[in-house]
C-alpha cells in the first residue's frame, strides 16, 4: 500500500500471468499502447498451476492490496492442464479468505488469452478501480511489514 | 557475494521516451550485490551484447538482468549472449518495461518508479537463480499432416522432398480440399485441378508419403521431437488396398438420389461413391447413412459387381498409433452459412447462391456441366448480381469482423468469366472496397471493370427479394451517384465469409497449440514467427491460420515445411531445464504430484536414506524425468511438504519477486 | 468391548500374527487418554483401555509403526480412524502389509470439557448404559444423556462403516445422514464478512503455535513440514503477529483439503478450544458443493478433488456470488 503526497490511496496490485498466454496479453496490450494503471505489477509464471496459495497470502502481507491471477482460457492450457486445477484451487482459497472476513474483490481470477490484449488492459483498469474503492488491505496484512 | 550487473536498455525511444533510463541505471546500481548498471539505446543489438558481455568478464557477473522488452522477444538472444561471455545462460532475468511498463503509461515519474521496482523483482530473482544444463531428447524424424488441401499437399511434398516420411491425415475421403471444388484460380485464370490434381498425384507417388484419407486425429500426447498420436481409420466399407477406382459400383448403386456434397447439395450421387473424378486416393466409398445393405440388409449389388472383391460390408474403425517428431495444422476453411442473412433471401430463393456454388455451377465437372444456368428452372441468367462481404467486416453479432481476404479476387474472376463466356449477361458488384493487394491482382481487377464491363458499384445491398416472375430485386445503395437502386438479377451471388473448419478447435486442444477468438489458429508472432504455433513441435499451414489465398497458401505451406525440415534435421533436441525436481529428503511419496502431471513425468521409487541416528529407512520418493517434464509446476503446487520445485522459476524466487514489488 | 479387544489383542500377539499392539492407555487424569504401543500381554492387561474417552485417532501412529521390520502392529480402528488409515494408505503412507486392522463399532466419544460444564468433577472412569453415560467421580457416580456430553464430532458423525479392515468385531455400520455436520460452517457463512472476520480473529488469537493440531492430523504427515523448514518462506515458530495467526491456520487447512477425513482430532487437541474443524469443514463443504460429494478416505479409487478436475468447473467468481459478503 502506498500513500502519496495528495493522501490518495495508491493500491499495490500484484498479477501473477502465464507466459503462454496471459503474460503474452499483457505483452499485446502494450504493443497496442493500451494504458492500465501503473501499480499494478506483473510477475510471470509458467502457467497458473504454478501459483502456490503461499504466494498470494506472502503478496498481501508484504503490502499489496489486490492480488489477481491470470492464465490461459480453460481447455487452451499451454500445458494442457495446468488452469483446470488453478482454477479449483484459486476458488477453494478465495472462499477461505472470504469465509475468514477477507474482501471478496481483493482476489481475482481472469482468463486472458495471447490475442486479447484489449481484454488484459480492461481487467487490469476494472481490477485496480476495485481495489483502490475497497481501500487499503487491513485485514490480511502484516503490521511488521508496514512502510 | 554474488555480483550482478543491470543492462537497461532505451529501445530507442520506445522506453527512453516515458521511462528515465538512467534514472533506473543509477537507482538499479544501488541495490546490494550490483557490480555494475548501465543503460544503452539498443541492447538487443551487437554492440548492445557487447557491452554486455564485456561486462560479464570484466566484473566476473555471477548474474545479469536486462531492463528491456518482453522476455518472450529476446530472452534467448540474452542468454546466448551470456553464454558466449562464459556465464550459465540461466543467469539472466528480464523486467518487461517496455510492453508492461513504458508503453502502457504515459507518466513518466510512475513509469520510471515502476520500471525501477520490476528491475528490483528481477534482481531478486537472478540472486537465487541457479546454473542450468539443458537435457536432451531425441527426435522421431517423421512428420504428420493434418489437412490434405492445398497447403497441407504442398508442405508434405516439401517435407518429402527433403527426404523424411510424412503422413497426410485428411478427413474426407480424397485429398485436395477446397481447390478441387475450384475452377479457375486467380489471377492467371490457371484451371485448379489442372495444377491441383499432379500434386495430388505426386503425393500419392512419393515414397515418403502416406495418405491416411477418410482419419481424423483422435488423441495427442508427448511433446516437440516425440508425440505419439492415435488417429481413427473411419470406416468406408470398401478396402483401399483393392478398390481400382474402376466406378462400376457407382453406376450400378440403386440410391441415386444421395446430395452430393462436392456440388454442394446441388446435384446427387450415389450411396456408394467416388467423391470427384480425380480424387486421391481413387476409392470408393460407402454411405452407411443411405446404403439399403448398410441399414437394412438387402441390395449388395456393388460387392457382386466389384471385380476385384473390394467391397466389404463389415468394415469397422481402427485405431492407427503412430509416433511423430513434428505435427502441421492444415485443416483449412469453410464459407460460413448465409442462411441466417434473411436480407439476402438465401433460403427462400434457389437463385441466391453462394460463390463457391456458383464456383461449381461454371465448372466442367459441376453440376450444369458448366453451363451456367439459374439453379430454380434451369434458365440463362442475363443478370447477375454479386454481393461482397457477406458476413465479413460485420460486428460480432453479424457476422466475422474480419475481412476473408480472397473473396474481391474471387467475384473479380467470377464476373471476368462470366461477362467473357457471356457477353449478353450484365454483372454487377456491390462492394465496400474492392482489396487486391497481390502481385497482378490490381490489374486483374481493372480488366475486370475496365475491359470486360462489369458494372462495379460501391454500396450495400439492403435486400434481395423473390418476385413472382421468378427473379429477384436487388435493392441497393450506390455511395458514388448517391442513389438508391433496384436491379432485377435472375442469379445472385453471395460472397461468403470465410472461417476455419469446425475440427479446428477440438484440435488445436488436443494439440494445446493456441487459438484466437475466430478460432484461427495463433502463430508464435504475428510477424516473424508466422509458420509455429507457440507450442513447440506444433507448426501451422494454410488458411487455419488466417484467410488466405492460393499463393499467399503454397508460399506458406513451403515455409512450413521448411521450419518442420528444421526440426526434423536434428537428431537430439535441447530440452527446457526449468524442469520440476523433487528434494527427496522432504518428499512423501504421496503421489498428489503425478496425479496432477500432464505428461506423466513423475514416477516413484523406494531409496534408502541414511538417518541421523545412523538407521536406515527406505522411503517412497518422487522422481521426476526432466526429459518428459515440461517445467509447469503443477506438481509444485500440489506438494504438500513443498518438497517439489521448479528450477527457474522457484518457491523462493517467486516469492523474492513478491517481496520486490510489494515493498 | 475393552475386554473383547484385549482379548482378541493377546490371541493375536500369543499366536505370532502380530508383534506389537497400538492402543490406548490412561494418562495423567483417567479421561486423559493417549494412544500407547503395547508389545506384550502383561503390558495389555495393564495399561491397555477403550471407553467413552478414547477420542483419540492411532491411524497416524501407524506411519512409523508400519515402516518397522519387527513383524507387524494390530490396529483397533473406530470407523474415524478408518477412514483416516485409508486415506493415508492412498498416499502410500503406510506399509498396509506391517499392518493388522481391527474395526471397532462406535457409538461416540466423550467431550471431558462438555461434561465439566455440565457441572461434573474428579471424573475418574465412564460407561456406557443406554442412551447415558454414567460417570464415576470421587464424589460419586454422575449420570448424563450421552447427546450431551458426546464430542461435537460425533454428533455429526457421517459413516458408522468401516472402509477397511482385516476383522471386524461386532456388527458393521452404516452411513449416517450426515446433514447436521456442515451447520456450523453455514452459520459463519450467513454472517456478513466484518462479523466473520472479527469471529476469526477472536478465535485464531488464541492460538499459541503449539502445533498440536498439526502433529495430531493424520493428513498432516510430511516428511519435512513446511512451517518447519526455513527454506519454504512462510516457516514460523511462533505466530509474531496477527497476519501469521491466519496464515498458518490458512495454509495447513488448504494443505489438507481434500485429504482431510473429518475425524475432527484438530479440535479436539487445541489447548485454546479454537474451533479447527470449522475451517476443514469448510474445505470439505465447498468441495461437496462445487465438485460433487467427496469423502477422504471413503475407498481408494476416487481421486482427490484437488488432483482433478471437469471441464465445467464453477469459476472463481463463484466465490462472489456465495454465502454473505
Amino acid at each position: 500500500m502506498q500513500v502519496n503526497e495528495n493522501e490518495t490511496f495508491v493500491p499495490t496490485i500484484v498479477a501473477f500471468c502465464c507466459n503462454w498466454c496471459s503474460y503474452a496479453g499483457a505483452d499485446l496490450s502494450g504493443t497496442n499502447r493500451l494504458q492500465y494503471p501503473s501499480n499494478i505489477k506483473i510477475i510471470r509464471v509458467p502457467c497458473s498451476c504454478r501459483v502456490n496459495p503461499m504466494f498470494i497470502l506472502r503478496a498481501f502481507q508484504r503490502g499489496a492490496d489486490g492480488v489477481i491471477l491470470c492464465g490461459c482460457h480453460p481447455g487452451d492450457c499451454h500445458y494442457t492442464t495446468g488452469n483446470y486445477y488453478a482454477r479449483r484451487r484459486m476458488t477453494l482459497l478465495f472462499s477461505m479468505l472470504d469465509y475468514l472476513g477477507i474482501e471478496r474483490g481483493r482476489t481475482r481470477v481472469e482468463w486472458v488469452s495471447a490475442a486479447e490484449g484489449q481484454k488484459f488492459a480492461e481487467t487490469m483498469k476494472s481490477f485496480a478501480a476495485e481495489i483502490a474503492a475497497l481501500g487499503p488491505n487491513r485485514r490480511l496484512e502484516d503490521l511488521r511489514c508496514r512502510k | 557475494m554474488q555480483k550482478i550487473g543491470v543492462f537497461v536498455c532505451h529501445c530507442g525511444t520506445n522506453i527512453a521516451a516515458t521511462v528515465d533510463v538512467k534514472a533506473v541505471a543509477e537507482a538499479l546500481g544501488r541495490e546490494p550485490s550490483v557490480a555494475v548498471s548501465t543503460d544503452y539505446p539498443y541492447m538487443c543489438s551487437e554492440s548492445g551484447q557487447n557491452l554486455i558481455k564485456d561486462a560479464i568478464r570484466e566484473h566476473a557477473l555471477d548474474g545479469v538482468v536486462i531492463c528491456s522488452c518482453s522476455p518472450r522477444m529476446h530472452e534467448n538472444t540474452f542468454r546466448k549472449a551470456a553464454a558466449q561471455a562464459g556465464l550459465n545462460p540461466y543467469m539472466v532475468e528480464i523486467a518487461n518495461i517496455r510492453e508492461q511498463c513504458s508503453w502502457i503509461h504515459k507518466d513518466k515519474e510512475e513509469a520510471t518508479e515502476k520500471a525501477i521496482i520490476l528491475g528490483r523483482a528481477a534482481i531478486a530473482k537472478v540472486l537465487l537463480n541457479a546454473p542450468l544444463t539443458a537435457g536432451e531428447s531425441p527426435v522421431t524424424k517423421r512428420a504428420l499432416v493434418i489437412g490434405g488441401g492445398i497447403a497441407g499437399i504442398q508442405t508434405a511434398l516439401d517435407i518429402a522432398e527433403a527426404g523424411f516420411p510424412v503422413d497426410i491425415v485428411e478427413k474426407e475421403p480424397t485429398i485436395g480440399g477446397k481447390m478441387a471444388q475450384l475452377d479457375k484460380t486467380f489471377p492467371t485464370l490457371d484451371c485448379a485441378a489442372c495444377i491441383l490434381t499432379p500434386k495430388m498425384v505426386d503425393c500419392a507417388q512419393n515414397e515418403n508419403i502416406r495418405i491416411l484419407s477418410f482419419s481424423e486425429v483422435e488423441a495427442v500426447s508427448g511433446f516437440v521431437g516425440n508425440f505419439t498420436v492415435k488417429i481413427r481409420r473411419k470406416a468406408r466399407y470398401v478396402d483401399e488396398t483393392k478398390c481400382t477406382g474402376c466406378g462400376l459400383c457407382t453406376e450400378k448403386c440403386p440410391v441415386k438420389k444421395v446430395p452430393n456434397e462436392f456440388n454442394l447439395g446441388m446435384d446427387q450421387r450415389r450411396a456408394v461413391y467416388i467423391p470427384f473424378a480425380q480424387a486421391v486416393p481413387k476409392v470408393a466409398r460407402i454411405d452407411p447413412d443411405w446404403c439399403n445393405m448398410l441399414k437394412n440388409g438387402k441390395c449388395g449389388l456393388c460387392s457382386k459387381i466389384c471385380t476385384v472383391g473390394a467391397i466389404d460390408y463389415k468394415q469397422q474403425d481402427t485405431i492407427l498409433e503412430e509416433q511423430y517428431g513434428a505435427i502441421v495444422a492444415a485443416t483449412g476453411y469453410e464459407p460460413i452459412k448465409v442462411d441466417r442473412y434473411d436480407e439476402y433471401a438465401y433460403t427462400q430463393s434457389k437463385d441466391v447462391i453462394t460463390s463457391l456454388e456458383f464456383e461449381r455451377l461454371t465448372n466442367a465437372a459441376g453440376p450444369t456441366s458448366g453451363t451456367l444456368l439459374r439453379p430454380s428452372d434451369g434458365r440463362h441468367p442475363h443478370t447477375i448480381v454479386f454481393i461482397q462481404c457477406v458476413g465479413s467486416r460485420c460486428t460480432p453479432e453479424k457476422g466475422k469482423t474480419y475481412c476473408s481476404k480472397i473473396c474481391c479476387m474471387y467475384t473479380a474472376k467470377h464476373a471476368m468469366l462470366t461477362r467473357e463466356k457471356y457477353p449478353d449477361t450484365d454483372v454487377y458488384v456491390f462492394y465496400i472496397d474492392v482489396r487486391t493487394p497481390g502481385k497482378n491482382f490490381d490489374e486483374f481487377y481493372r480488366r475486370a471493370a475496365e475491359e470486360y464491363g462489369v458494372h462495379y458499384i460501391k454500396g450495400a445491398v439492403g435486400k434481395v427479394a423473390p418476385r413472382a416472375d421468378g427473379t429477384l430485386d436487388v435493392q441497393g445503395s450506390d455511395l458514388l451517384m448517391n442513389e438508391q437502386l433496384h436491379i432485377r438479377a435472375d442469379l445472385v451471388v453471395l460472397a461468403a465469409a470465410i472461417e476455419p473448419s469446425k475440427t479446428a478447435r477440438p484440435l488445436a486442444t488436443m494439440l494445446t497449440a493456441s487459438m484466437d477468438t475466430n478460432d484461427f489458429f495463433t502463430e508464435a508472432h504475428p510477424k516473424l514467427r508466422p509458420v509455429e504455433s507457440p507450442t513447440a513441435g506444433i507448426f501451422l499451414s494454410g488458411a487455419c491460420q488466417g484467410p488466405k489465398d492460393i499463393p499467399e497458401t503454397v508460399s506458406q505451406a513451403s515455409a512450413c515445411a521448411a521450419k518442420v525440415i528444421g526440426l526434423l534435421a536434428k537428431d537430439k533436441l535441447t530440452g527446457n531445464p526449468c524442469v520440476a525436481h523433487s528434494d527427496e529428503w522432504m518428499c512423501n511419496g504421496c503421489s498428489n504430484c503425478a496425479s496432477v502431471c500432464p505428461y506423466g513425468a513423475i514416477t516413484y521409487e523406494d531409496r534408502d536414506f541414511r538417518m541421523p541416528d545412523r538407521t536406515t529407512k527406505t522411503r517412497r520418493v518422487a522422481i521426476v524425468n526432466p526429459a518428459v517434464c515440461q517445467g509447469c509446476g503443477a506438481c509444485t503446487v500440489a506438494c504438500p511438504s513443498g518438497a517439489m520445485d521448479l528450477y527457474g522459476f522457484s518457491n523462493s524466487q517467486i516469492m523474492a519477486e513478491v517481496d520486490a514489488i510489494c515493498k | 468391548m475393552q475386554e473383547m479387544m484385549k482379548k482378541r489383542a493377546k490371541t493375536l500377539l500369543a499366536d505370532g500374527t502380530v508383534s506389537r499392539v497400538i492402543g490406548w492407555r490412561r494418562g495423567e487424569f483417567s479421561y486423559d487418554v493417549t494412544p500407547a504401543v503395547f508389545e506384550t500381554a502383561e503390558e495389555i492387561d495393564r495399561d491397555f483401555v477403550f471407553d467413552a474417552f478414547c477420542g483419540a485417532n492411532v491411524s497416524k501412529y501407524l506411519i512409523r509403526e508400519s515402516a518397522k521390520e519387527d513383524g507387524r502392529i494390530l490396529a483397533f480402528l473406530k470407523p474415524c480412524d478408518a477412514f483416516s488409515f485409508n486415506q493415508l494408505l492412498a498416499e502410500h503412507r503406510v506399509r498396509r502389509e506391517n499392518v493388522y486392522l481391527i474395526g471397532i463399532p462406535c457409538a461416540g466419544k466423550a467431550d471431558i470439557d462438555r461434561i465439566k460444564k455440565a457441572g461434573i468433577d474428579g471424573v475418574t472412569g465412564i460407561a456406557e448404559d443406554g442412551e447415558d453415560f454414567v460417570v464415576s467421580t470421587v464424589y460419586g457416580d454422575e449420570r448424563v444423556k450421552q447427546a450431551d456430553v458426546l464430542a461435537e464430532r460425533c454428533l455429526a458423525c457421517k459413516s458408522k462403516r468401516h472402509p477397511v479392515y482385516d476383522e471386524l468385531l461386532g456388527e458393521e455400520g452404516e452411513d449416517l445422514p450426515d446433514d447436521v455436520r456442515f451447520a456450523g460452517v453455514a452459520k459463519l457463512e450467513a454472517m456478513t464478512a466484518e462479523e466473520r472476520f472479527d469471529f476469526w480473529r477472536s478465535e485464531l488469537s488464541k492460538c499459541i503455535r503449539c502445533n498440536a493440531c498439526r502433529n495430531v492430523c493424520p493428513a498432516c504427515t510430511c516428511e519435512n513440514c513446511v512451517f518447519d523448514n526455513p527454506a519454504s518462506g512462510i516457516s514460523q515458530k511462533a505466530a509474531a503477529d496477527p497476519f501469521e495467526e491466519n496464515m498458518y491456520h490458512i495454509i495447513r487447512a488448504f494443505h489438507v483439503a481434500g485429504r482431510c477425513t473429518d475425524c475432527g482430532e484438530c479440535s479436539r487437541v487445541c489447548p485454546e478450544h479454537i474451533p479447527l474443524h470449522l475451517l476443514n469443514r469448510k474445505f470439505i463443504k465447498d468441495i461437496d458443493e462445487l465438485y460433487g460429494t467427496y469423502r477422504a478416505g471413503e475407498d481408494d479409487g476416487t481421486k482427490n478433488p484437488l488432483t482433478s478436475y471437469t471441464e465445467g468447473d464453477a469459476e472463481a467468481s463463484v466465490v462472489r456470488e456465495r454465502g454473505r459478503a
